[in-house]
């Protein structure tokens, strides 16, 4: 009967806490228990474990500790005013089942959140014990990443740096206007003192070449945060710029876009209908762009209509259509900025092409053979044996790339 | 036709060995045979291959070493042939493994990513169930990799689960670990392992929880769990009941109408919900009420990509007030003025001047710090003039607070802030200009002198500026 409560928990504790997006395991430093001593490894990779039918990877045991919260954030299934059923897991149970998952190799570890229950110190207090008991009875070597509760004392947030991989606070909505109408109790400031006390954290943990010793080790993969999509009414463009502003101001590792999906006991302050999947994934591309192809916020805003991404059409894509003349780019002479800027070149493909063409002049099909697929690149390449001619300015050459008509965005305000 | 015969389908050493003599023995691709195992001969012309002179042998780089102890454990059956095919060109091209645009390169890069994805597919999908045996903990997995990569992905459990005894059984064979030993053994069948595991249901239980029924994405799902690997995989078993029922779990979502607003909760609600928003005609009666107050500052935009306003700090009341710019990248996170680089510099230059900063009210012009993100970093922008106005409100307070006699200003922004006007700083520094409350004294701002290239004029700029600092020193 004990063992049926517990599942029961689990059920109500995971589904509280699969809205959050985040589910990297990655990123943080190496460690395993050859020492013959505790349990688990990291090896810098992460490891998807299972595939939900939702397309979204299963890595850790993502759960809150309770969903129990004195705040009524619109957005949040947990919000105070909600009537989903409520269940609160101890620390051991906590313990419990992330060793039994991790055991039978189901999981990397543990992603634990919880509802703000009695006060913010209260309620940090009780993540970081679940770290502490893991990391120091138990000897896990596995990933962590614990939730901020950005109000807690910093003396807290110092531990959870301690015992955790990567640290978490959730910006939630792109406009402070709104989170002010959505979320009244939260208070953004404090938000982002929490992340900037966590990377003022990490770079302290970084040791200086001349240090003889080691600062202890603090959340070495980072922080990362969400921004819900499709609740406030923000355009892409605002998104964008907003993201762009935390990974400089916070350096972050993620910032993680969550459509905003209809939840059990809505509130009525927000519309229900389906997540808008399509903008989620352009937003993620454009994010993308921002961190590993060179491309800045500006740049990236000549790509939409409105503010709002292209649905159609990636924004890479959409980019080089809008910014003709800097193609065709010759692909055995160009940079590899330039190279970048080419749609359906990745930073593999990239990579490669530049590898190969110390040995070889490359041609259409050497091209073809080193990136996903030639139709999108052609127009904006030329090779030893290609040349686009007036296809790269051709009028209907997105017609062409992408015949598809456009997917109508599904607005929520 | 000549023939080799390799002791197993990943006999690596074998065929690298009956290659080297086919190759010295100058036997062409399409002429070169590999077969596993004895049970074959008769068809073909079954020839033992000699090992052949050392001096017809040519080194092969390491990366093709490393690319054919992949490749081999692919499962297609002309992985022996490709790889012959790629030595015996090697020698004429000695940099064709770099070539990956090469049509058999790209063959075997993309096999040997095909085998390190079946490992890391291993990695994930391995599932352990407990049989206890004799009061001992045996964990005990059945699994079927797509390629042949039991004995390369063993090692990362034995790291991984390192005091954990463990097997995983697979049709290739089997991996042992007893805590220090690894040994392997022959193919296994299904039924060698546990058919169940108590945790299983919990499990279970989870990975229906997590699935959001608003999101579907089978594609997307298959792509990356295929369903190869579903008949392994407790979990999977729920796929089909999750995709069928998704629709009408997300129609009774949206079509359930809003619950009625709880009225007890709503009066808690207003009553925590107090407005802590800046008001006109609010006036601090202390600097840790101003402190507060300017988190809720919006008399311009800056607040909105900064951590928070930053006040000064220091003595209080206190002779000299020391008027900066803005925050910086550091103040902005710890909430403090002058702890980044310029403060740095302002500091020594006190020292020197015989300033002790503690005796000091150390503030900004500005609250908020005004930049705009670049890659990973903020880069520092000056502040409008409509920004440093917007902001005089917050100095004067501190001034009418602190009762400062000198008021040392950093750089034409704080002038602007402290006096309403920008004058030319170069000109009108070292001078004392009388206000109605303080002296003013201006100088440049210290983050002017680490920009200075020429160390030289570097040290000559440090130098009027550690004496503008004693002058500051004689005014008080």
């Amino acid at each position: 009967m004990a063992q049926l409560d517990l599942r029961q928990k689990l059920s109500v504790l995971a589904d509280a806490a699969k809205y959050d997006a985040s589910c990297a395991s990655s990123g943080t430093s190496k460690r395993d228990s050859s020492d013959s001593k505790g349990l688990g490894s990291t090896e810098g990779m992460g490891i998807c474990h299972a595939y939900t039918p939702d397309g979204r990877c299963v890595s850790l045991l993502k759960i809150l500790l309770t969903n129990f919260c004195i705040y009524d954030c619109a957005y949040c299934i947990n919000r105070a005013s909600s009537n989903v059923p409520r269940a609160r897991f101890n620390v051991q149970e906590v313990v419990d089942l992330t060793l039994n998952f991790y055991r039978r190799n189901y999981i990397e570890g543990l992603f634990l959140s919880s509802g703000i229950i009695r006060s913010g110190d209260y309620t940090m207090e009780q993540l970081v014990l679940v770290a502490k008991t893991l990391r120091e009875v138990h000897g896990f070597r596995g990933y962590i990443h614990l939730k901020l509760i950005p109000e807690a004392d910093p003396k807290l947030v110092e531990m959870a740096g301690l015992y955790a991989d990567r640290l978490s606070a959730n910006i939630e909505l792109p406009r402070d206007e709104a989170l002010q109408r959505l979320a009244p109790q939260k208070d953004v400031g404090v938000i982002k003192k929490a992340m900037g006390q966590v990377r003022l954290g990490v770079e302290a943990a970084k040791p200086e070449k001349r240090d003889r010793i080691k600062p202890p080790k603090f959340a070495p993969a980072g922080q990362s945060t969400q921004l819900i999509v499709g609740a406030d009414g923000a355009p892409d463009t605002e998104i964008i710029d907003r993201s762009a502003s935390l990974y400089g101001g916070y350096g972050l590792r993620r910032v993680y876009y969550s459509a905003f999906s209809p939840i059990p006991d809505a509130s009525s302050s927000l519309p229900l209908q389906k997540p808008p999947l399509m903008r989620e994934h352009r937003l993620y591309q454009a994010d993308w762009l921002m961190r590993f192809y060179g491309f800045s916020p500006p740049e990236i805003g000549e790509a939409t209509v409105g503010g709002m991404l292209d649905l159609a059409i990636d924004p890479k894509l959409a980019w080089a259509l809008n910014r003709r003349e800097h193609f065709p780019v010759d692909v055995n002479t160009a940079s590899r900025e330039m190279l970048l800027r080419v749609p359906g070149l990745g930073v593999k493909s990239v990579d490669r092409m530049i590898s190969v063409r110390r040995y070889r002049t490359l041609r259409l099909e050497d091209i073809a053979r080193l990136c996903r697929g030639i139709d999108k690149v052609r127009p904006f390449i030329s090779a030893l044996d290609w040349t686009p001619g007036g296809l790269t300015d051709a009028a209907d050459l997105r017609a062409r790339i992408s015949p598809d008509p456009a997917p109508k965005q599904l607005s929520l305000f | 036709m000549r023939v080799a015969t390799l002791d197993s389908e990943t006999d690596f050493d074998g065929w690298r060995k009956a290659a080297r003599a086919f190759r010295s023995a100058g036997v062409r691709p399409g002429e070169a045979a590999f077969r596993v195992g004895r049970d074959d001969g008769g068809l073909f012309d079954e020839l033992e291959p000699q090992d052949g002179g050392q001096g017809a042998q040519f080194p092969v780089p390491r990366a093709f070493v490393e690319l054919a102890q992949a490749v081999i454990l692919h499962r297609s059956e002309d992985r022996f042939d490709l790889l012959y095919r790629l030595l015996w060109r090697l020698e004429r091209e000695p940099d064709l493994i770099r070539v990956v645009s090469d049509r058999d390169v790209a063959d075997a890069f993309e096999r040997a990513k095909n085998v390190s994805r079946a490992s890391h597919k291993m990695k994930a999908f391995v599932r352990f169930r407990l049989a206890e045996e004799e009061g001992d903990e045996h964990w005990i997995s059945w699994f079927e990799p797509a390629h042949r990569v039991l004995e390369r992905t063993a090692p990362f459990f034995a790291r991984r689960f390192t005091t954990m005894r463990w097997s995983i059984l697979t049709p290739d064979g089997q991996a042992h670990w007893d805590t220090r030993h690894m040994t392997f053994g022959p193919p296994a069948t299904r039924d060698m392992a546990p058919a169940e595991d108590e945790i299983e249901d919990f499990w279970k239980t989870y990975y229906a929880s997590t699935f959001n029924p608003a999101r579907l994405k089978t594609k997307t799902m298959q792509g990356e769990m295929p369903k190869r690997y579903w008949a392994n995989l407790p979990e999977a078993a729920l796929i089909p009941d999750l995709i069928a029922s998704a629709a009408a779990r997300e129609a009774a979502m949206v079509a359930a109408p809003a619950p009625e607003p709880n009225p007890r909760l709503a009066k808690t609600l207003s009553r925590l919900n107090r407005d802590r928003a800046f008001e006109e005609g609010f006036t601090p009666s202390s600097l840790e009420e101003l402190g507060q107050a300017v988190q809720a500052c919006r008399r311009c935009p800056l607040w909105r990509d900064a951590t928070q306003g930053v006040c000064g700090q220091g003595a209080r009341p206190a002779r000299l007030m020391i008027v900066g710019e803005q925050p910086g990248d550091q103040e902005d996170l710890a909430g403090k003025p002058f702890v980044g680089p310029a403060g740095q510099v302002l500091d020594a230059a006190l020292a020197e001047a015989g300033i002790d900063r503690d005796d000091a009210f150390v503030t900004n012009a500005v609250r908020h710090f005004k930049h705009t993100p670049r890659g990973k970093r903020r880069i520092h922008q000056t502040p409008t003039t409509s920004e440093i106005t917007a902001c005089r409100w917050w100095l004067d307070a501190e001034r009418s607070l602190v009762k400062p006699k000198v008021i040392l200003m950093l750089g034409g922004t704080a002038a602007q802030g402290v006096m309403g006007r920008k004058p030319e700083v170069m000109k009108a520094r070292g001078r004392a200009i009388p206000l109605p409350d303080a002296t003013a004294l201006l100088t440049v701002h210290p983050s002017y002198l680490l920009r200075l290239p020429d160390r030289e004029a570097a040290a000559v700029a440090r130098e009027r500026f550690v004496a503008d600092l004693k002058m500051v020193q004689r005014l008080l």
